[in-house]
Formats: structure tokens, C-alpha cells, sequence
């Protein structure tokens, strides 16, 4: 009985306003994340004269790819069929944690920077397992790229939140976002900037975009993420591609809410939530042109090239956190 | 030549792409894919005339892509093969283990007289025999080789676009 009772009294305690807003980013963003990818692949086919499939293309490839039963390599194991999902369910954790719609953060769950950069090696590790449960050169080959970016990445990431955080006092995202809606001074600092765009080049590197990865190749030396999908097909591939776009699309809406904090709910309204959805795709999306129209001038920097730059973004996030403490 | 005047050229020149044909009639049983197709390339032994003709209708000027089909770089990706060429005897296997790879449903399109006849070294020693010896073909574009416009026409059957 008393078991119960405690229970009971933890759904009651539970902060209402906080599930709503999760439940509504994680909606909004499985709607915005292929039409960002639609936005992407429009806006670069209209820059280079062709006249492209359209917005809802990727939802079209969506559709279909649900619909198909998976054909899959004759030597692989369960982790094929798990992989996909883990990646999704991954993208599905970090939709949830970090503050795109709202700042109101779980009580149970903190979106705090180790757990969002945690959850988001989740995927990355599963959608290297796919890559080598398949058993082909190229699955492989890739897995071990991907591997690579991801253990420069992280540093970055988790140094450059860092930076972000010290002006805030707190390494919980959600808190890092509010501190900046309410003394706006600090965006333009140059701590702030130094790590959003250190922030910005670990973003890229992480969801395979121009100048790391070349999402539109099929070249065998260049594919990093391709690589890694060659032997998912059906379902499989579809929660590849959904968990990959989310996660793009997510991490586009937190460079957007740290850059930007306007429009974010911090006090729970059902206006609110309207206008802080409205506002979370606006900048997901004109972040997305902005992205495409940069990937158009840019060109894959050699793979050998990868850690340099990574490097450098990793330099510019050691500043900023130095800086943090000789500025502020 | 700087960005901004390439900007300009490519503003100035608006779309490369020609004015879309009148659209074809919908292939029956293309309905599961919904509008996206996505094509893989299959080179079963020829004199690449036709390839130059694939990537032709997959480049900015016939720019299939705008119709919803997009070439991939795995059979397992796929819900068309575009095979061109007779089969030569060392592609008859890797021929049958990319359909094997394929998911179901799969529409196969034989682009070119060589894939659908043997074409003129059909009676060659090295080739293992036209293309409807190994699958079902379920659209043909006869040629030699085929137009752009043609094989459009083909993808765009299966797309509904």
C-alpha cells in the first residue's frame, strides 16, 4: 500500500506543464526533421538549376520505406534489427531533453550537458554496429570513419556547452537558454560566439554534413554515413533516415535557441506553446537554408583533413572556455 | 570566376532544366512506391552508350530527380534496377545477386536493344544471353541507345509524377 501510495503521489508531483512540452517537441520535430531535409535538398537543387523533388520528397521516401519488408545480409545478427531503433529512439531521448520549445525541463530526466551528449552517443555507437553487422567492406570501412569523427566531436561538443555554461552557472541546457533570454548581453560576447562556432562545426561534423561528410555521395572513398546504411533496407533504412534527420533537426533547433532564445516558453501558456513551436521551426528551417546555401560553396575537405579542422573548432571551443573566465 | 558572378550567371540563367512533358501513364502495381522511386544502376555488359544516356537523364538539363526518382548507391536502397547491356558471362552473378538484394516489390527496366535482344555481339562467346533470360522485365526502352527523354519517360511511369 504503501509502494502505491508513494507512486500515486509521484504522477501527481510530477511537472505536468514540463511532459506537455516534451510531447510537443517530440511531435513537432518528427513532422519539421524531413521536411528540413526536403528544405535542404530544394533549396540546393534550385542554386544549382536543377529543379528539385520537392519539400515532402523525404516523406514520400518515408512512407514507402516503411511499407517495404527488409531484405537483410544472410550473415547478420539481431543487432541489424535494433540498431535502427536505437538510433530513433536515441534522437527520439535527445527531441525530449534538449529546449526547443520550451525551457521547462523533467525533474526525473535533466537535459544536463553529459546526459544530452550521453544519449546522443547512444545513436552514434548503434548506427556503428549497423555499419558492421552487415558485413561488407564498405560497412565497415565506414563504421570506422564515423567512429573517428565521433571521438573528435565529442570533446568539442561537451567543451564548448562548457563555455556556454559558465556565464549561466549551471550545465543544464534548458537553464543555459533561460539565463540568455533574460540578459540577452551575453550572446554577442565573444565567449558565446567562440563556442557557437565551435559548436556549429562539431553540429555538422556529428550529422554528416558538408565540409565532413558529403550527405548526396555515393563514391566509396568519400561515404561516411552512407556507408553505414549500404545494407539496411525497409524499415531498417527508414528509421536510419528518420533517427538522422531528428537528430539534425535537433541539434539545428538547440544552435538556434542558444543563438536566438526569443520565442522559447518559459512559463507554460497554450499560447505560448503555439508560438514557441511556430518560433522552433522558423529557425530550424531558415537555419536549414542557411546550411544548404553554405553547403553549395563548400567542398568536402579530405579525410585526412577531418581532424584538423575538428581540431581547430576544439581550439576555438578552449578559448571560449578560457576566455569565460578572464572575461567574465 | 568569383561566387558572386557565378551567383549571377545562375540567377540570370533561372532553371536549367527543361519544361517538364506531358506525364505518362501510371505503370500498374507502381502504386506502393507513392512517388519516390529510387534507382539502382546496373552496367550488365556494354558499350557504355547507354550509361551516357542514363546519367544524362539524371543530370540538371532531363533532371528526372525533379520527378521524384533518385539513383542509389546499394541494391537493398532500391525499388528499381535500370539495367542496360546484354549480360556478359562474368556479370551474369553479380547480376543475379544484386536482384537478390533487392527488396520486394522491385520494377526492373531494361534500357537498350543489347539488354533486350543481345543487341550485335549478342552472338558473342562471351555473353551469357539477353537480359529476360535472368529476370522479368516490367519496362522496356528500346534503343541504341535510347534518348533521355525516353528513359524519363520509363522512371517517370513508375513514379506517377
Amino acid at each position: 500500500m504503501t509502494v502505491l501510495a508513494v507512486n500515486t503521489q509521484d504522477l501527481a508531483g510530477l511537472n505536468w506543464p514540463a511532459v506537455v512540452i516534451a510531447l510537443v517537441q517530440v511531435v513537432l520535430f518528427i513532422v519539421i526533421s524531413p521536411l528540413l531535409v526536403g528544405l535542404i535538398r530544394q533549396v540546393r537543387a534550385r542554386i544549382e538549376g536543377r529543379r528539385g523533388a520537392g519539400i515532402l520528397q523525404p516523406w514520400r521516401d518515408l512512407r514507402k520505406l516503411l511499407g517495404k519488408d527488409p531484405v537483410r545480409a544472410a550473415d547478420s545478427s539481431w543487432m541489424l534489427r535494433v540498431g535502427p531503433v536505437a538510433l530513433v529512439v536515441s534522437s527520439l531521448l535527445l527531441c525530449v531533453l534538449l529546449p526547443l520549445v520550451g525551457t521547462l525541463s523533467l525533474d526525473f530526466l535533466p537535459s544536463d550537458l553529459f546526459v544530452i551528449v550521453s544519449v546522443m552517443l547512444i545513436g552514434v555507437v548503434a548506427l556503428a554496429l549497423v555499419g558492421l553487422d552487415g558485413g561488407t567492406a564498405f560497412g565497415g570501412m565506414g563504421s570506422s570513419r564515423h567512429m573517428t569523427v565521433a571521438a573528435l566531436v565529442e570533446p568539442t561538443l561537451l567543451l564548448s556547452v562548457y563555455a556556454l555554461s559558465i556565464p549561466a552557472g549551471t550545465s543544464t541546457l534548458s537553464l543555459i537558454v533561460g539565463a540568455r533570454l533574460d540578459t540577452p548581453g551575453v550572446i554577442i560576447s565573444p565567449v558565446s560566439v567562440l563556442a557557437l562556432v565551435a559548436l556549429s562545426i562539431a553540429i555538422m561534423a556529428e550529422t554528416g554534413r558538408l565540409p565532413i561528410d558529403n550527405p548526396g555521395t555515393h563514391l566509396e572513398v568519400t561515404m561516411l554515413h552512407e556507408a553505414m546504411t549500404l545494407e539496411a533496407s525497409g524499415r531498417d533504412l527508414a528509421w536510419l533516415e528518420l533517427g538522422s534527420w531528428l537528430k539534425l533537426a535537433a541539434l539545428l533547433g538547440l544552435v538556434g535557441n542558444l543563438a536566438f532564445p526569443w520565442g522559447v516558453v518559459t512559463e507554460f501558456s497554450v499560447l505560448g506553446v503555439l508560438i514557441g513551436a511556430v518560433a522552433i521551426t522558423v529557425k530550424v528551417l531558415l537555419l536549414g537554408v542557411l546550411l544548404s546555401v553554405g553547403e553549395v560553396f563548400l567542398a568536402k575537405v579530405r579525410l585526412f583533413q577531418v581532424p584538423e579542422l575538428l581540431a581547430g573548432s576544439f581550439a576555438l571551443a578552449f578559448l571560449a572556455v578560457t576566455a569565460s573566465y578572464l572575461v567574465a | 570566376m568569383s561566387v558572386l558572378r557565378l551567383a549571377t550567371l545562375i540567377g540570370r540563367g533561372h532553371h536549367i532544366a527543361e519544361p517538364a512533358p506531358e506525364r505518362p501513364p501510371l505503370f500498374p502495381g507502381a502504386e506502393v512506391l507513392g512517388g519516390s522511386v529510387q534507382v539502382r544502376y546496373i552496367n550488365a555488359g556494354g558499350c557504355n552508350d547507354c550509361p551516357l544516356e542514363v546519367s544524362a537523364a539524371f543530370g540538371p538539363v532531363y533532371d528526372v530527380e525533379r520527378y521524384g526518382a533518385r539513383l542509389v548507391p546499394s541494391p537493398r536502397h532500391a525499388d528499381v534496377l535500370l539495367i542496360t547491356g546484354s549480360v556478359t558471362r562474368n556479370m551474369a552473378e553479380p547480376l543475379r545477386r544484386t536482384i537478390e538484394a533487392t527488396p520486394t516489390p522491385r520494377f526492373v527496366i531494361a534500357v537498350g536493344d543489347c539488354a533486350l535482344t543481345g543487341g550485335v555481339a549478342g552472338d558473342g562467346y562471351g555473353i551469357a544471353g539477353p537480359l529476360r533470360d535472368f529476370v522479368h522485365i516490367d519496362i522496356e526502352v528500346p534503343g541504341s541507345p535510347p534518348e533521355p527523354a525516353a528513359i524519363v519517360r520509363a522512371l517517370r511511369q513508375l513514379t506517377g509524377r
